[in-house]
């Protein structure tokens, strides 16, 4: 079973939001996400102080298999990109919640977001 | 779905079923790149019993396989070899790729592809009319890939007997010992054996590889491994429309016996005095990303399409095999989501017997 933490929210698209509580949110994509995507190999991210507005696609992310967009939860300016995910790509896999997040970026606010709970009963 | 003998095995060993034109099959058993590399530095085993095995059997079943197929089976003379062929169309378009063993001259063994296996045997039984030859589809046969530089010595540990009969075979022949056919061929670009064995005993010989450390790789490391060796997929760099000579595959087509007259023949002749446009060339991506079946290709002298993409574990870049306009050379440009990304052309293979030849 797919791991889901109770500390931060989800998408319907699979990311996660973790509100770090000063006005900046970290973001990547859920467990259930990464492993149906398999093993990454190339992640393309934003660089500082991009914009996007909500649900514009701001990253992709490649596995062998598959590239996937990753969607903006909300109009946001980008903080921080994980530039250790250049290297190594495959910490979205082994370490989804963690060391293998994307981006940073700040926001006025995200609304229509899903609980952990929410989230885990669309992934039954 | 389908189910090879297997099924439970995979299942067993966590493997990631997915629908494989109409087979259940296992796409990885959680990491297809280290299965890759498993294969590339070492030993991996892939369940190919999906596919198709048909033995011919007859007076003239030399002489209907010289029709059947492009390639001459006239020169298969020793018990055992094997000859890499397509089966062509009127139109001089494939109807599948395959493998054909020889036997002697009324016995010959094929291995067809899966996704194509109900309209191949239509087409052969069609083609046979009028022949002296029995066309038997052998679908109670297991078929597993041992690949990789220590695929035969670990066969030889898990397989008592195989040593004695197909210790010595060299590449493209293969051996008999009871039920059990043993062939040293692959689709991984590695050595290895591919062994074709009743149903009944698959589950138990895939565990006995597996006790002396043979790993279970899935169906996307077949994939990264044969589009590394530089070999076409059915469906991808040929199919029904596509002549051998516009997919680097004149090679596998025999016209020094000016009376063998193959079907699909005449066309490819017409083709081949007109000159093909098009061809199979390698793709090299310059820049960071991941290259897609169908992105489109723009050359030197005009444009083409990704027929196989991916990125290749063992180079860290990403590669294609692509069909583009004949004497398409240099560099490149492949639109990759909305962006033109360059690209260098090669000639495939791209990784052979565990080393980058590109």
């Amino acid at each position: 079973m797919s791991e889901v933490r109770d500390d931060r929210q989800y998408t319907e698209t699979h990311e996660w939001i973790l509100d770090n509580g000063d006005g900046t949110y970290t973001m990547g994509i859920s467990d259930h996400a990464q492993a149906l995507l398999g093993d990454m190999v190339y992640v393309e991210l934003p660089g500082e102080g991009d914009e996007a507005s909500a649900e514009d696609e701001f990253c992709v992310v490649e596995s062998v298999k598959a590239a996937s967009g990753v969607y903006a939860p909300a109009d946001l300016e980008v903080v921080e990109a994980n530039e250790a995910l250049d290297d190594e790509p495959e910490l979205v896999n082994s370490s989804c919640y963690d060391n293998g997040w994307l981006v940073k970026f700040k926001s006025d606010g995200i609304d229509d977001l899903m609980d952990a709970a929410a989230y885990a009963e669309t992934l039954d | 779905m389908k189910h090879t003998p297997l099924y439970q095995a995979h299942v067993d060993a966590g493997g990631k079923m997915v629908d494989f034109g109409g087979w259940e099959m296992p796409l990885n058993y959680g990491s297809q790149i280290e299965e890759h590399h498993q294969v590339r530095n070492d030993v991996g085993m892939f369940d190919v019993s999906h596919m198709t095995t048909v033995d011919f059997k007859g007076v003239e079943a030399k002489k209907f396989l010289q029709t059947l197929i492009a390639n001459d089976v006239d020169k298969l003379k020793t018990q055992g070899k094997a000859l890499y062929s397509c089966m062509l169309n009127e139109a001089g378009g494939v109807v599948d790729d395959l493998i054909v063993y020889y036997q002697d001259d009324e016995n010959y063994r094929m291995v067809i592809n899966a996704g194509t296996t109900e309209k191949d045997i239509a087409w052969i039984n069609a083609q046979a009319e009028g022949f002296d030859v029995t066309v038997e589809p052998k679908l109670d046969l297991a078929m597993i890939a041992v690949q990789g530089p220590n695929a035969r010595e670990k066969v030889f540990e898990a397989m008592p007997g195989v040593e004695d009969v197909a210790g010595d075979l060299k590449p493209f022949n293969s051996a008999s010992l009871g039920g059990l056919f043993i062939a040293r061929t692959g689709y991984t670009g590695e050595d290895g054996f591919e062994i074709m064995l009743p149903e009944k005993s698959a589950e138990f010989t895939w565990k006995m590889l597996m006790e002396v450390g043979v790993k279970p790789c899935g169906l996307g490391a077949r994939d990264t491994l044969r589009l590394e060796a530089g070999m076409s997929l059915y469906g991808s760099e040929m199919n029904d429309e596509v002549s051998p000579l516009e997919a680097a595959l004149t090679w596998t087509i025999d016209l020094t016996n000016e009376d063998r007259r193959f079907v699909g023949r005449d066309a490819l002749e017409a083709l081949k005095d007109k000159g093909a446009n098009n061809t199979i060339v390698g793709l090299v991506l310059e820049g960071k990303g991941v290259i897609r079946d169908h992105q489109k290709v723009v050359t030197n002298i005009g444009e083409g399409e990704v027929t196989s993409g991916t990125f290749s574990p063992t180079m860290n870049k990403a590669i294609a095999l692509a069909s583009v306009p004949k004497g398409s050379e240099g560099l490149c440009e492949i639109e990759m989501r909305n962006k033109m990304v360059s690209a260098k052309i090669v000639k495939p293979p791209f990784v052979r017997n565990g080393k980058v030849l590109v």
